[in-house]
């Protein structure tokens, strides 16, 4: 029994090393990004993202939650049967994201009111059921948590972004409200580009959402592909044609 | 002497898509005029505005994706969406509702999903319908039609129209005003016959509201002109109007104060005409047997219905369009035609390998 349970460690410890921290920070951030590229997650994504502040609190809610439910799961890995493993991730997660509700109720009690329901469904958020279920159940506690703080990172990142092109293009807005997250110092952080009275609600309703998420998924390819195109450059060609001297013919 | 055999189909000529679109331009003529006629300059206007905007985005697009650009805009398919959103938004509507419009018209409905032929959704549509949750108080805003001016004032002029559209200042009192359908739906408490009695939009009117009977005669005509050409076939134009009417008949019950109105002023107000023979005609977003046109019609008269009584917008063209966009591919499978000299109809769960 104890033999076939360090062979398991000794195994799923091979696996974890075959993993370097650069590749699990590029993961995150960028390669296998959560909202981007996984596109999991997308109901909160779609759903709150219309003001950076609203982005800001769900992400770092998601990037907490992420954080616990993989390094819990990832010390818990060579002691659940695959039978459970499923149900004793949710309640892992679930419990996380009780903690992360009453956190923002004490602290944050408005922007709470305002995320509503959005807090409680972090639950059922794929991404963090993914990460718990491919990465965090097949490695190291310390890699998983990185993992988590990683992807975490990833998805509050492209949050942001979508809470910010959102808010700037359909309030005319940057930074609006954010006192109730950071304080009533936060106050005047607001940004006014386009004056006052600037308003193009299709930006804030849902198909704002989608379309801005579409813009930023196809923008991230448009990258890649140019850093595909450039590493091709650089690579070094084989010399194409004849590599044998050629006595007869034209010679070009 | 041999004649010579020759066999159906009798095609007269290759009909390109620059051919067919021309004949939509010049068929949307008798609906501009109507309109100008009875609301002044502003869909003129709006029309120029579009079409530059239009052609120019469609050019950059064309240019960004390597294409040729004097390819693509000689088939005049833009300026045809251009000159469909123009006609639909409200005369002297500021220039940047226009240009916002039509660029995600173009850009966003057309381009990004891959150019004409490729678009699942009618351009000129996701631009009115941008544009309607966007700005819904320019949208909404009406020019009052020519009959019901107050005394003595005219329409503004090209010139006075231009400083209007470009500079923002908002014409005066009287010269704006509601539509016969949007007074038909917040008249709630009046029968309709005290609503026909008051309103001088109604009382005004042969058939379904002042000026609008007129834009609606004219698109109408229109539509009959490319139906002769047989630009497209009957079956779109009359499944909705035919599923409108039968909509309104069914539940007008006499005119009492809940009524949503006779099936005279839904044929004949808002964008009925136009939506039946200019925007559901579009062969791109359409359904594409000639049953499933009748389907898609129906469903586009039906949808219009439901939005324009009980919905929260006075006219529903628009969103009933895109709602049938969607539908379409679904209502193709089930309406797969036979070939010719079959007797059975095809289903759609028939597997190809059987015969």
């Amino acid at each position: 029994m104890s033999e076939t349970q360090t062979t398991e460690i000794a195994s799923s410890d091979a696996q974890a090393s075959e993993i370097s921290i650069a590749e699990i920070i590029k993961n995150g951030l960028w390669n296998n990004n959560p909202a981007l590229v996984q596109l999991l997650g997308l109901c909160p994504l779609l759903a709150v993202t219309g003001s950076v502040v609203n982005a800001l609190g769900l992400g770092l809610a998601t990037l907490m939650v992420l954080i616990g439910s993989n390094t819990i799961v990832s010390l818990i890995r060579n002691h659940v049967s695959d039978a459970v493993r499923l149900p004793a991730f949710v309640v892992i997660i679930a419990a996380f994201v009780t903690c992360a509700e009453l956190l923002m109720k004490a602290y944050t009690y408005e922007l709470y009111q305002i995320l509503g329901i959005f807090i409680p469904l972090i639950v059922t958020n794929c991404a963090i059921l993914g990460r718990a279920e491919a990465f965090a159940s097949k490695h190291h506690v310390g890699y998983a948590a990185l993992d988590g703080l990683m992807m975490g990172l990833g998805f509050l990142l492209v949050l942001v972004m979508l809470g910010a092109i959102r808010e700037l293009f359909g309030h005319g807005t940057l930074f609006a409200s954010m006192q109730l997250l950071f304080g009533p110092d936060a106050s005047n952080w607001v940004v006014q580009p386009f004056g006052d009275n600037y308003s193009f609600l299709i930006a804030i309703l849902p198909p704002g959402a989608f379309l801005v998420t579409g813009l930023l998924i196809a923008g991230k390819n448009t990258i890649d592909a140019a850093l595909k195109r450039r590493a091709d450059a650089n690579k070094e060609r084989p010399v194409k044609g004849a590599k044998r001297i050629r006595t007869t013919g034209h010679i070009s | 002497m041999a004649f010579k055999q020759v066999t159906s189909p009798h095609a007269h000529s290759a009909q390109n898509t620059a051919k067919v679109m021309q004949l939509v331009l010049l068929a949307t003529v008798p609906g501009l005029i109507a309109l100008t006629w009875q609301f002044g300059w502003g869909s003129f206007i709006n029309i120029a505005l579009a079409s530059v905007t239009a052609v120019s985005c469609e050019a950059a697009i064309m240019r960004m994706r390597g294409r040729s650009v004097s390819f693509y805009l000689r088939d005049y398919s833009a300026v045809v969406t251009a000159v469909l959103l123009g006609l639909a938004l409200p005369p002297l509507a500021p220039w940047w509702i226009v240009v916002v419009g039509t660029v995600f018209s173009i850009v966003v409905a057309k381009q990004l999903y891959g150019g004409l032929g490729y678009n699942p959704f009618n351009p000129a549509m996701i631009g009115y319908v941008v544009l309607l949750i966007s700005f819904p108080i320019q949208m909404t805003t009406w020019i009052t039609p020519l009959a019901l001016l107050p005394l003595g004032t005219v329409h503004p002029g090209l010139i006075e129209s231009l400083q209007i559209v470009f500079s923002g200042y908002t014409p005066a009192d009287g010269v704006t005003g509601a539509t016969p359908l949007d007074t038909f739906k917040h008249s709630s408490g009046l029968l309709a016959d005290q609503i026909y009695a008051r309103e001088p939009l109604f009382n005004q009117a042969m058939l379904a509201g002042a000026g609008w009977e007129w834009v609606n005669l004219g698109f109408l005509l229109g539509g009959l002109i490319l139906l002769s050409q047989r630009i497209f076939t009957w079956h779109g134009p009359v499944g909705m109007l035919a599923a409108l009417t039968l909509m309104s008949l069914i539940f007008w019950d006499g005119g009492s104060s809940s009524s949503p109105g006779s099936p005279l002023m839904h044929l004949f107000s808002g964008a009925t005409m136009m939506g039946a023979f200019f925007i559901l005609t579009d062969p791109v977003s359409s359904a594409v047997s000639n049953r499933g046109r009748l389907v898609f019609g129906a469903l586009i008269g039906v949808l219009v219905y439901v939005i324009r009584a009980w919905g929260n917008y006075p006219d529903a063209v628009a969103f009933a369009v895109l709602l049938a966009n969607f539908a379409a591919p679904f209502i193709d499978n089930y309406t797969l035609p036979r070939t010719y000299g079959h007797v059975d109809r095809r289903r759609a769960t028939e597997k190809e390998d059987q015969s």
